[in-house]
């Protein structure tokens, strides 16, 4: 080892975050740049489905929350992204790699939003499931990227909060109201649990990220966590479990539930889930019918740059 | 009820009429801006319109007293009950029209907030303080949009001036009154919105003129919103508004 990659190692090993400056090895580096990006990705393209519903809100209440939820995730895409630049990829460059597909994003958005309880269902288990994940990442070694965490943790547990509450509203409301939720609850329960990624034997960053402390916990071990706190919640909904296997293991400490249906998940994360094709020609749209609107920014900047230079000479 | 009343209750509803269908259509953008941080900004301004739509309604509400609630106001009325100026209901269009349509929508209530804020009835002039201060922020934003889009590319001068043009002739009924608002505004309870037309017209040609656009001719002037004399738009808005709501009647959310 180098005397710089000692350092780095000893960092790391104490606990101590890696900054911007900070010497780093280049996977590191690159590693960071994939996981953080897909995250911003994620927020951006997490728009969509819940977007998909604020013309539609059922009542003002409901449309105000939603309306600022989705502005909380467009805030939190901006602000992961301004995270990664520190690494030294511009936002540009990012955006174009979620076009081209070199960049990835949750694939749990690649599921449509059918009836309002999918707003519902959203906020609660997709944002529940992503706190349990960022919780963890709270403590990633990275640091920009471990404060970025922390500030978003907050506004994502008011959100979950938030869709928990416009769930409950549905359980205990009509029996149209509840079936809808229920068919929500089938619906994103399987996808949710699936966010936390493949099996820690089969995922490909898992074993490195650990060892530099990017991620702190594995896939298996978050996902458990958020299989047990969902039992109680689902209960409390009066709503019944999706997963007719969910069964308390005394010895485990925890619940055991039915596998995933990995062959879903590979399929949706090499593009070829209910939607993927729509969320990205989205994107695309309406970044190019943005282009002559940024064009004219860059024109208007550069006729008063020229003007202040005139005046000044 | 009184005739004043009635009145206000009638005025309310129209102010909550053109909050909530102009909120409606600037969150139409979510998702849809240039760059991120202008989805963040139209989800700014629209919380803010749909704020004020529930504040108008709840006082409507209030002085119906006849068991409905704002969600009563918003959801369960049709196009031809709803009282909106037309200016409001027109669709997104591209950047530029709905930036023009916020800038002309803008100066009227920088307008004319500042005469309701002095209004004898109170609930009215405390929905105007909260609303200035939003308003200051809305017209910065729409006002330095037109500036770049006008003066910027030859596209966008082209498709701003467009706008303009298109949207002009539905600023005439902003400064229209009737017997509604002129009782009210003889009470000292409603503005007299004819007053209004020489400021607006004086602050929006001064930012069209800067910003390389001309001010179009009064040549034509389409009205009815507060009449229900609506255009076709707004019954497609409202369709898709109402669905959920009117799909679960009695329904709580
Ligand atoms: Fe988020
Ligand atoms: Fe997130
Ligand atoms: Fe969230």
């Amino acid at each position: 080892m180098t005397p710089e990659e000692q350092n780095f190692m000893r960092k790391i090993e104490n606990e101590e975050k890696i900054e911007p400056k900070d010497w780093m090895p280049e996977e590191y580096r690159k590693n960071l740049i994939r996981q953080i990006s897909q995250h911003a990705h994620s927020e951006v393209i997490g728009m969509q489905p819940e977007g998909n519903w604020i013309t539609r809100a059922p009542s003002l209440r409901r449309k105000a929350v939603l309306l600022s939820k989705v502005q909380d995730e467009a805030g939190h895409g901006l602000y992961l992204y301004s995270a990664c630049e520190t690494l030294g990829i511009s936002r540009s460059e990012m955006i174009e790699q979620l076009q081209t597909g070199k960049a990835k994003y949750s694939s749990i958005f690649n599921y449509p939003t059918l009836t309002w309880a999918d707003v519902g269902a959203i906020g609660w288990l997709v944002d529940g499931a992503a706190i349990v994940n960022q919780v963890s990442l709270q403590r990633t070694s990275y640091g920009p990227y471990s404060r970025g965490m922390i500030r978003i943790c907050k506004e994502e547990s008011f959100h979950q909060r938030q869709g928990y509450e416009a769930m409950l509203a549905l359980a205990k409301g009509s029996p149209d109201q509840k079936a809808m939720a229920q068919d929500a609850l089938n619906r994103f329960y399987w996808p949710a649990l699936m966010m936390f990624g493949p099996h820690d034997s089969e995922s490909a960053h898992s074993q490195k990220s650990m060892e530099w402390k990017i991620k702190r916990e594995t896939n298996d071990d978050l996902r458990q966590k958020f299989v047990d706190q969902t039992v109680k919640q689902i209960e409390v909904l009066g709503l019944e479990h999706p997963d007719k296997n969910i069964k308390w293991n005394e010895e485990r400490g925890h619940y055991d539930s039915s596998d995933l249906n990995w062959d879903e998940f590979w399929s949706v994360i090499a593009g070829n889930g209910h939607c993927n094709r729509q969320r990205i020609e989205h994107h695309v749209a309406a970044h190019d019918e943005g282009e002559w609107v940024r064009d004219a920014i860059t024109a208007y900047n550069e006729k008063k740059r020229v003007k202040k230079a005139q005046n000044a000479a | 009820m009184s005739d004043i009343k009635a009145a206000t209750l009638e005025y309310a509803t129209r102010l909550g009429d053109d909050s909530v269908v102009l909120g409606h259509r600037i969150s139409e953008w979510v998702s849809y801006g240039p760059f991120l941080e202008e989805d963040i900004a139209y989800g700014n301004v629209s919380l803010d319109y749909i704020g004020r739509a529930r504040m108008f309604y709840t006082y409507a509400a209030e002085l119906a007293d006849d068991g409905r609630d704002e969600d009563d106001f918003a959801f369960m009325r049709n196009d031809r009950e709803y009282r909106n100026l037309l200016l409001m209901e027109m669709p997104k269009g591209d950047f530029a029209y709905s930036q023009v349509r916020q800038l002309f929508a803008d100066v009227y209530y920088t307008v004319l907030l500042p005469e309701l804020l002095q209004s004898k009835d109170e609930t009215l002039s405390a929905i105007a303080a909260k609303a200035i201060k939003e308003t200051k922020y809305h017209l910065r934003r729409s006002r330095d949009w037109v500036l770049r889009l006008g003066d910027g590319t030859e596209e966008s001068h082209k498709r701003t001036q467009k706008a303009v043009d298109q949207l002009w002739g539905y600023t005439h009924e902003l400064f229209d009154m009737d017997e509604t608002e002129q009782l009210l505004a003889d009470e000292g309870i409603g503005v007299d919105v004819s007053k209004l037309r020489d400021a607006w017209f004086k602050m929006v040609s001064d930012i069209l003129t800067e910003a390389t656009l001309t001010v179009p001719e009064d040549s034509w002037a389409v009205r009815g919103g507060r009449t229900g004399y609506h255009t076709e738009n707004l019954g497609h808005m409202l369709t898709e508004m109402q669905i959920v709501h009117r799909s679960h009647p009695g329904c709580k959310w």
